[in-house]
């Protein structure tokens, strides 16, 4: 009995020193951002507003996506704060999303902004679609490199090829409707026949090829920009290639979440993720950013990359989503048996 | 006699017990464990299933559709999109069929449309709840809406919630989606050969030879139980992956795919069939082997006629209940499963992947089927069993045979070469900077902090759940069991206790999973503040792993004797009493064993958590996962690791408290 008492009153205790210590407004993000960059955003934040904590849910834009459609009628989340432009229209157009333009937005790019007034979401960065080429790997295996999209159909690459699933990779995603997009439907989907052929195997996740061509697994991996050039960074032996027909790219994006308890608060922080100072501090990852003329050049990022971008139509590609999902999977998914 | 009569004696009033305080006490509690196992089993899973029959579907007649004339002046008739279809013929009612997340373009409807045409269309919903999209503006109302021609192109309907069958067909017309049943029954079906026979061999070689080191081996054996299902996955890369160690072993075959999984299944499954089969191996009558023997039978006879069938109910025991382990396993084909698509994973890519919840319910329900026949089977031939030692039985003792012991032994060494051969792999690749470019030594991949998954936290996380699993869990398990099995009377509630009580054995973690986001991630639900919580992830660790623990419990109960309890009340003292005087401490070994279990799965678990984590409670095994997917594989297989060292430790303590234990509270065993 008395084990249960002090049980009891150290529950109490531990209940009350909770609530103490959320002085200070608690904002949960929901975010897609790579986990290295997350702390260094928090403090960059915590300098212009010291009395709101952030408290990250951070993972794949596929979960988070999946997240936040699952908790569509009970959210948990407050912002999101760095996920995939597609990903966002697809909440604005359940009606998860709270309008608001944050003080400022008239600096950013247009193309970075929902075109609804106010906004539903204001873009960040630009998160752009490269192939990581293993230079010592290929060398091995005698490849020529790849200049373009078309050129990794050839025969010569089969089984040197990897790249994410789209049903579970937002980089995916983009590649497959940017091909789309620049080939026409049919195509695109020709092109991927080709593709398919060469493909080792698909990843769940849009940074996986570019790790796996950086580890020398699979010498060449369709990713993205920004991860190719931290692995090089890191010193593997990567050539980050920009295909010539150009390149899908998606942005990551900032918004309120619908309903949430601490509005203003994540005012703050919509607010925040506009500025010069936020914009400065996704450069330091990514070449292109939501504010013209801040971004200077990245570090081992490619160049002529920003040119490369193509004239991406987010509606269509939210719009037609499910459909092409749903047409990738009955073509290329679980052909069974994996090549040797 | 049959003509007699007794018509003359009245039919007597039942006689029923009194019962008294104590027995209400016993009910009660027992109908409190019982409504736990129905809230967190039942409810979910009934919650899941009925999900699986929500369907989407277009519902072409819920519009209204109308032309303008060239001028923009609406003149013509008022049509909906069915009308047009039912013209046109342009989707069939399979096309109908839709996810939460499909939507529909009006255009193909309008053989004639150009988006340059002057043309104006209006719209509008025909009920208040349609809801159409303009772009990715969402429309609801029955407002007409005016657009030209090239705003119409952008409309797109969405679809309405219904129930039926939809899920089930457009699974089953999907070659994508149900060739993954005939893969994951196939792979389960060759690890379970090959698993049952290499640890027959073992555990005869441990339980029938003379050979040395058998303490060793039966440790090395149990090590698979101590890391998750995917490390195995990771070690495999490191080997046969295209920049593996011995990649030149496989002749050319990817590791990524069957291969991959069968060899990893057979490393994490292995120590299960030993168990099984070792206990089955450890009991069997000398007398049937001095008869074989005196029929002057061959050795090779007396093996089929004798051995075999003794040991036969733990053969088929193991078979199914590795089936089981390798069906329902996500962990390792994600990591090697390349292109082959399996069912559990099939679950996790609809879910996580597609955002399409009703599709995983209804891949979770086609996993549950074989799962529980699987485990329908194995319960069948385990109430079959009888006992084969008798009081006249004498226990078998091996002969030494050199020969024999030394063809065994090398045996033996083959497999704990396998097993610790995998671990080293890991251990070894979470050592290494840069595989394979820069070979030094580093301590880099344990800075989880800068990877996904959660970092060091989610290593503390794992361990608090790990403890608060076992004693939460211990507690409810033991005593559950206790209350079904000396509590009197009151039989259909015990066995429906009973029943309940083994049915978390049958459903995949994944179905468990997913089962717990519908069921507890209900705004109406009143317990849906546990959502995101420490708190889920226990109750799930310990639902999923009741079976066993209620099993383990079960068992230590039987052997103490019914008349603890007539004594207990005869000297009218309240049964709770003699449980934590008597019971407890008797069966303390087995509720220490039972901690360690849940202690370890709860360290190791993937599949039941995988939906259910939050950024609080971010897991270590999931960090494997999510360090594995984002390519960070050096410091998945570190992470792995930790969590091996963890339960090793814990065993070793276990080992060391059940000794003391042994020793304070078993001493009547002794004499």
């Amino acid at each position: 009995m008395k084990l249960k008492k002090s049980l009891l009153m150290s529950l109490a205790a531990s209940a009350i020193a909770a609530t103490a210590a959320t002085a200070e407004t608690e904002l949960t993000v929901y975010t897609a951002v790579e986990a290295e960059d997350l702390a260094r955003y928090a403090e960059t934040f915590n300098k212009s507003y010291p009395d709101i904590k952030i408290n990250w849910v951070r993972d794949s834009t596929g979960v988070i996506t999946a997240k936040l459609l699952a908790e569509r009628d009970n959210p948990q989340a407050d912002v999101i704060w760095g996920l995939a432009g597609t990903s966002l229209l697809l909440m604005k157009s359940e009606g998860m999303l709270e309008p608001y333009a944050p003080a400022g937005v008239d600096q950013l790019d247009p193309k970075f902004v929902d075109g609804g007034d106010p906004p539903s979401w204001v873009g960040m960065d630009a998160w752009v679609a490269s192939v990581c080429y293993n230079t010592v790997e290929a060398e091995k295996e005698g490849l020529t490199p790849p200049t373009s999209w078309k050129d990794l159909a050839d025969a010569q690459y089969e089984g040197h090829v990897i790249m994410p699933n789209p049903n579970s990779s937002g980089t995916g995603f983009l590649d497959v409707s940017s091909w789309l997009q620049m080939f026409g439907e049919e195509g695109g989907w020709e092109y991927m026949d080709g593709l398919h052929a060469n493909i080792a195997r698909y990843t769940h996740s849009g940074s996986k090829p570019c790790k796996l061509a950086a580890a020398g697994e699979i010498p060449i991996g369709i990713s993205f920009a920004f991860r190719g050039a931290k692995s090089k960074a890191d010193g593997a032996p990567l050539e980050i290639i920009v295909p010539s027909e150009g390149v899908g790219w998606d942005m990551e994006a900032t918004a309120i979440v619908a309903g949430t308890a601490n509005l203003e608060a994540a005012q703050k922080l919509v607010d925040f993720s506009v500025t010069k100072e936020a914009n400065e501090m996704y450069n330091t990852g990514y070449a292109v950013v939501a504010m013209p003329g801040v971004a200077k050049p990245v570090e081992h990022f490619p160049e002529g990359l920003l040119d490369a971008m193509i004239d991406n139509d987010f509606e269509w590609a939210a719009n037609n989503r499910a459909a092409i999902l749903k047409e990738w999977a009955n073509r290329y998914d679980g052909k069974s048996e994996p090549k040797e | 006699m049959a003509d007699v009569q007794y018509d003359t004696l009245p039919a007597g009033p039942v006689i029923k017990g009194k019962l008294s305080r104590d027995d209400i006490i016993m009910r009660m509690s027992m109908v409190i464990i019982a409504i736990y196992l129905i809230v967190t089993m039942v409810f979910p899973l009934a919650a899941m299933l009925s999900k699986s029959f929500s369907t989407y579907m277009f519902d072409l007649s819920a519009y209204e559709l109308q032309v303008s004339d060239k001028e923009g002046n609406f003149s013509g008739e008022i049509v909906t999109p069915a009308q047009l279809n039912a013209e046109l013929g342009v989707l069939s009612d399979n096309d109908l069929i839709a996810g939460s997340d499909s939507r529909l373009g009006l255009t193909q409807f309008f053989p004639d449309f150009s988006f340059r045409s002057p043309v104006m269309y209006q719209i509008r919903n025909t009920s208040e709840t349609g809801r159409f999209l303009v772009g990715s503006e969402l429309q609801t109302g029955t407002a007409w809406v005016e657009l030209d021609s090239n705003t119409f192109r952008r409309v797109q309907l969405r679809p309405e919630k219904s129930t039926g069958l939809g899920n089930f067909i457009s699974y089953f017309s999907t070659p994508a989606l149900f060739n993954s049943i005939k893969n994951s029954v196939v792979i389960a079906v060759i690890s379970t050969i090959i698993t049952v026979t290499l640890a027959f061999w073992f555990a005869y070689a441990l339980n029938r030879s003379c050979m040395r080191f058998k303490g060793l081996f039966r440790l090395v054996a149990m090590a698979p139980i101590l890391v998750p299902s995917l490390l195995p996955g990771i070690a495999l890369v490191y080997l046969f992956g295209n920049q593996g160690m011995i990649k030149e072993l496989l002749f050319g075959a990817s590791i990524y795919g069957p291969i991959g999984i069968v060899i990893g299944s057979v490393f994490f499954t292995f120590p299960h069939a030993f168990i099984i089969i070792s206990t089955a191996l450890a009991i069997s009558d000398a007398r049937l082997y001095e008869a074989a023997a005196s029929l002057r039978s061959t050795p090779w006879r007396t093996f089929w006629t004798v051995t075999i069938p003794g040991a036969r109910y733990g053969l088929i025991s193991a078979a199914f209940v590795v089936f089981n382990l390798v069906i329902t396993d996500f962990g390792l084909p994600k990591v090697i499963g390349g292109q082959f698509n399996v069912l559990a994973v099939d679950i996790y890519k609809q879910v996580i992947g597609q955002q399409n919840f009703e599709m995983g319910a209804v891949v979770s329900v086609v996993l549950v089927v074989p799962a529980i026949l699987a485990f329908a089977i194995d319960r069948m031939v385990q109430s079959k069993q009888v006992a084969l030692l008798s009081a006249r039985s004498v226990p078998y003792q091996p002969n030494p045979n050199p020969k024999a012991d030394r063809i065994f032994l090398i045996y033996c060494c083959c497999v704990a070469f396998f097993i610790m051969g995998m671990l080293a792999v890991c251990q070894f690749a979470a050592l290494i900077k840069f595989w394979p470019y820069d070979l030094s030594l580093s301590l880099k991949n344990y800075d989880f902090n800068r990877m996904d998954g959660g970092g060091w936290g989610s290593y503390f996380n794992s361990i608090k759940l790990a403890l608060l699993t076992a004693v939460i869990g211990t507690c409810v398990v033991f005593f559950g069991a206790y209350l079904v099995e000396k509590s009197n009377g009151f039989k259909t509630g015990r066995a429906i206790f009973q029943m309940f009580a083994m049915l978390p054995m049958a459903i995949p973690g994944m179905v468990l999973g997913l089962a717990y986001i519908f069921f507890f991630n209900n705004p109406s639900n009143p317990l849906n503040a546990i959502y995101g919580t420490m708190a889920i992830l226990v109750i799930c660790t310990v639902t999923h792993f009741y079976t066993v623990s209620h099993l383990t419990a079960v068992t230590a109960l039987k052997q103490m004797d019914r008349e603890f309890e007539s004594v207990s009340s005869s000297l009218k003292q309240p049964t709770l009493k003699l449980f934590g005087r008597v019971t407890v401490p008797v069966c303390l070994p087995a509720i220490l064993d039972i901690s360690i279990y849940l202690f370890v799965n709860a360290m190791t678990t993937v599949s039941a958590v995988v939906f259910l984590y939050s950024p609080s409670t971010t897991l270590a095994s999931i960090a494997v996962l999510n360090m594995d997917d984002a390519g960070d594989i050096a410091p998945a297989a570190a992470m792995g690791m930790m969590i091996f060292y963890t339960n090793a430790a814990a065993r070793i303590i276990h080992l060391l408290v059940s000794r003391g234990v042994l020793a304070r509270t078993q001493r009547w065993r002794t004499r």
